[in-house]
């Protein structure tokens, strides 16, 4: 009874916030004079056609590395924020590295994922050193930091420094990587599935194991829950807060890396921006919990693919990024709320089962 | 040692005349650089001018987040505000005319923080969440608007119809005859007659109303009842409250005010200095409102000064790149002359940051002949992370700025 009663609290919140989103959603439709059902009939059928599940399957392991990067900076409270920085500057150097070396394929391929890697990490340590060395909030320095991120980049594709002029499109973009440093595709329901899905897989199950079974994850979720008892019972706190955010801007570094290995093979400007709100909505979505952040990821990226078939049929397809925002609201703040009732339903218990002794109390303090 | 002369020129130094000596000298090495590098466009009066159209917006924001923070909530959504403020103002603009315009933006915006005040304040979410959750609402709002509306008026999903200037005004008499000064290349004198002449010579109605902003933000935070319990609300609210003071109420009417702030500022970007409503046109100056927030240490004259920073830069550049490449013989005076003092200090750490930042500049201003845009694009960025990182013991943010506070709860 009490278990029935807390699952069904934790699925409240989502389903809260979905369903609120929905009827938001309906109402400005209405006022376009669009018909809400057949519209999100049209989002549900455009999104599951076989050729775009393969895109949004894609789209998804990029959103969920990157909901991975935050929720694991949630746990230490921290709001890494600077994820796109991080992420466009990694794959930029790991472009880079990948175009000027030419390496058997058993080296190339790790040594442009670690590129990525060790570049996150590196960039978002520099917030990680602001906030531990000079306690300030990693959501400004990282704010700062992702403009400084993005104009470091535009300066350095110029033609002439690292750039190249795009045959085919008119983007800047870095040499090609030779063909050593591909990742094969897998070819399933008329699309390519990168392969890079599968390290998105493994990178869940680690950040999973690491943190639930391990003493270093042991020691994350202490501080945590609580900067100063951990710090009391020996963990070196500042330590642990400034690996994280090297920890979150490592796997920041790996969101994209897929679309870099097996379909690009280039660094350009076209490489998506926003890719730290995404990450953050979805950490916040899925609870942190990697099953969850995916599921999340999933929904997003589906949205995202069934947007273009918006406009075709004359709803304007900012409708869903609209959704995506009001998803984001609803969802914290149902979390909150839902968090507020079950704490005064615990209050209520907590009440109903000291009361008896407490009655006794006060009739033996009479007597 | 107290008494010492050292210690007396001191004291001199650090007292309200300071802020005085600091303008002149800087008034005076921008004016040698002008001399050494021949660049005159630095202190004409078209680059003030210009200076004013972008400080505007920036210290539009950066008063935003002052009035945010200062009652103890944090404001990242003010680009989302800014972003709403170009919509409503380039809408009613069209519509009604500039003036209507301008104000729309500013109720738009105060919307947008009255929704920021509801979710943290009432409802408690996290402080960021909401901002950013304010972010992308803001564009996703004004695009989906605008295709609603701009189409089939003269405008497109990105882009609205023209709506009428705003008249500009010059002072007759003393206009032309501080540019003539300014154009004879005196040294000083004429660059102080090049940039007055920028302040009185076409300037936009708008800018002078909007830029009371400033006087009546300090009036209010620091001389009105409102203010003190404003302040308190950011530094204690938890005292606040025990005093009678409603914290919620109060936050409630900072956001308010603080949206409606980076409103006018979205306005102004959208109606005065492009005539219409272009997608993506605040390019983060929201942000650049927060960093200016930090860069004046939550001060209202500090916020002026960021402001002014960040504008001239933007303005220099747009106008012409070497005007930003000489400045920097600015930093590298500046740089250098902050290793000096920290050496008669015996601070030898601070020595060598001067030495290096300075030789580094240097070397920089000695192989380039110019900056590059996108290096100037982010220099207040740069900055800002630079104060945070040098000088943060300085810095004295409202206490309890970002924390959650909830009613009859104690703050953790």
């Amino acid at each position: 009874m009490k278990r029935v009663n807390r699952f069904f609290w934790a699925l409240a919140a989502p389903l809260a916030a979905v369903l609120f989103t929905l009827i938001f959603v309906s109402i400005i439709l209405l006022m376009k004079g669009a018909n809400p059902l057949s519209t999100f009939q049209l989002i549900a059928s455009y999104g599951s056609q076989p050729e775009n599940l393969v895109a949004e399957l894609n789209q998804t392991v990029a959103y969920y590395l990157a909901g991975v990067a935050a929720a694991i900076g949630f746990r230490m409270l921290l709001f890494n924020i600077g994820i796109d920085g991080q992420y466009r500057l990694a794959i930029f150097i790991a472009a880079v590295v990948g175009g000027a070396t030419n390496l058997p394929a058993f080296l190339e391929v790790p040594l442009i994922i670690i590129t990525g890697v060790v570049v996150g990490a590196l960039w978002a340590s520099i917030a990680g050193y602001l906030k531990v060395k000079r306690n300030i909030s990693e959501v400004i320095s990282n704010i700062m930091l992702n403009t400084i991120a993005s104009g470091l980049i535009i300066y350095m594709l110029q033609p002439g420094r690292f750039g190249l002029k795009g045959g085919l499109s008119d983007n800047l973009a870095t040499p090609t990587i030779p063909k050593s440093g591909w990742l094969p595709s897998l070819h399933i329901m008329g699309g390519e599935l990168y392969s890079f899905a599968f390290v998105a897989i493994a990178v869940g199950v680690l950040y999973w194991v690491v943190l639930n079974k391990s003493v270093f994850g042991f020691n994350l979720r202490a501080t945590g829950m609580s900067f100063r008892a951990a710090r009391a019972s020996g963990v070196n706190a500042p330590r642990m807060v400034f690996i994280t955010m090297a920890l979150s801007g490592a796997i920041a570094g790996l969101t994209g890396m897929g679309e870099l290995l097996s379909h690009t093979h280039t660094y350009s400007l076209a490489f998506p921006t926003g890719y730290a709100l995404t990450g953050l909505a979805l950490a916040l979505l899925g609870r942190s919990n990697p099953i969850g952040i995916a599921i999340a990821a999933f929904f997003w990226a589906f949205l995202e693919q069934a947007a273009p078939a918006l406009d075709l049929n004359g709803v304007p397809k900012e409708i869903v990024m609209m959704m995506q925002g009001t998803i984001i609201l609803a969802t914290v703040t149902s979390y909150e709320i839902v968090k507020r009732i079950t704490r005064r339903q615990q209050q209520r218990l907590v009440g109903a089962a000291e009361a008896p002794r407490v009655d006794a109390d006060a009739k033996g303090v009479k007597s | 040692m107290k008494n010492s002369l050292g210690n007396r020129l001191w004291k001199i130094i650090t007292s309200p005349s300071r802020m005085m000596l600091t303008v002149g000298a800087v008034i005076i090495m921008i004016s040698l650089v002008r001399q050494y590098t021949g660049i005159s466009d630095i202190t004409s009066p078209g680059a003030a001018g210009a200076t004013i159209r972008f400080t505007i917006p920036i210290l539009m924001a950066g008063l935003g987040g002052l009035w945010a923070e200062r009652s103890g909530v944090i404001n990242i959504g003010l680009e989302g505000m800014m972003i709403l403020g170009t919509w409503f103002g380039a809408w009613f603009g069209f519509l009604y005319g500039p003036w209507v315009g301008i104000f729309a933006g500013a109720i738009g915006g105060a919307l947008a923080g009255i929704l920021h005040a509801i979710l943290t304040v009432r409802i408690g979410i996290d402080q960021a969440v909401s901002g950013l959750a304010i972010n992308l609402l803001g564009m996703g709002t004004a695009r989906f608007l605008s295709g609603v509306f701009f189409i089939g008026k003269g405008g497109d999903v990105n882009i609205s119809p023209q709506v009428e200037g705003i008249g500009t005004f010059t002072v007759p008499g003393l206009s032309p005859f501080l540019t003539e000064i300014g154009s004879k290349h005196i040294l000083v004198i004429s660059d102080v007659a090049g940039v007055c002449a920028g302040f009185i010579t076409k300037i936009n109605w708008a800018s002078l109303v909007l830029i009371l902003a400033l006087p009546l933000t300090a009036w209010i935070l620091w001389k009105t009842r409102f203010g003190l319990r404003m302040r308190f609300c950011g530094e204690n609210p938890v005292a606040a409250e025990s005093l009678g003071v409603n914290v919620y109420r109060t936050r409630y009417i900072a956001l308010a005010v603080s949206g409606a702030l980076a409103g006018l500022g979205g306005a102004y970007i959208s109606v005065i200095s492009t005539g219409n409503y272009l997608e993506g046109q605040t390019a983060g100056r929201g942000y650049i409102g927060l960093a200016a927030v930090i860069f004046g240490n939550w001060t209202p004259a500090g916020v002026l000064a960021g402001s002014v920073l960040f504008g001239l830069t933007d303005a220099l550049r747009v106008r012409q790149s070497t005007s930003v490449h000489a400045l920097l013989l600015v930093v590298i005076t500046l740089a250098l002359a902050y290793g000096v003092s920290k050496f008669r200090k015996k601070d030898w750490k601070g020595f060598i940051i001067g030495l290096v930042i300075g030789g580094v500049v240097l070397a920089y201003y000695l192989i380039n002949k110019v900056v590059p845009d996108e290096f100037v694009t982010f220099f207040p960025n740069l900055t800002t992370i630079l104060v945070l990182a040098f000088l943060s013991q300085r810095l004295r943010p409202p206490a309890m700025a970002g924390a959650p506070y909830r009613k009859g709860e104690e703050s953790s």
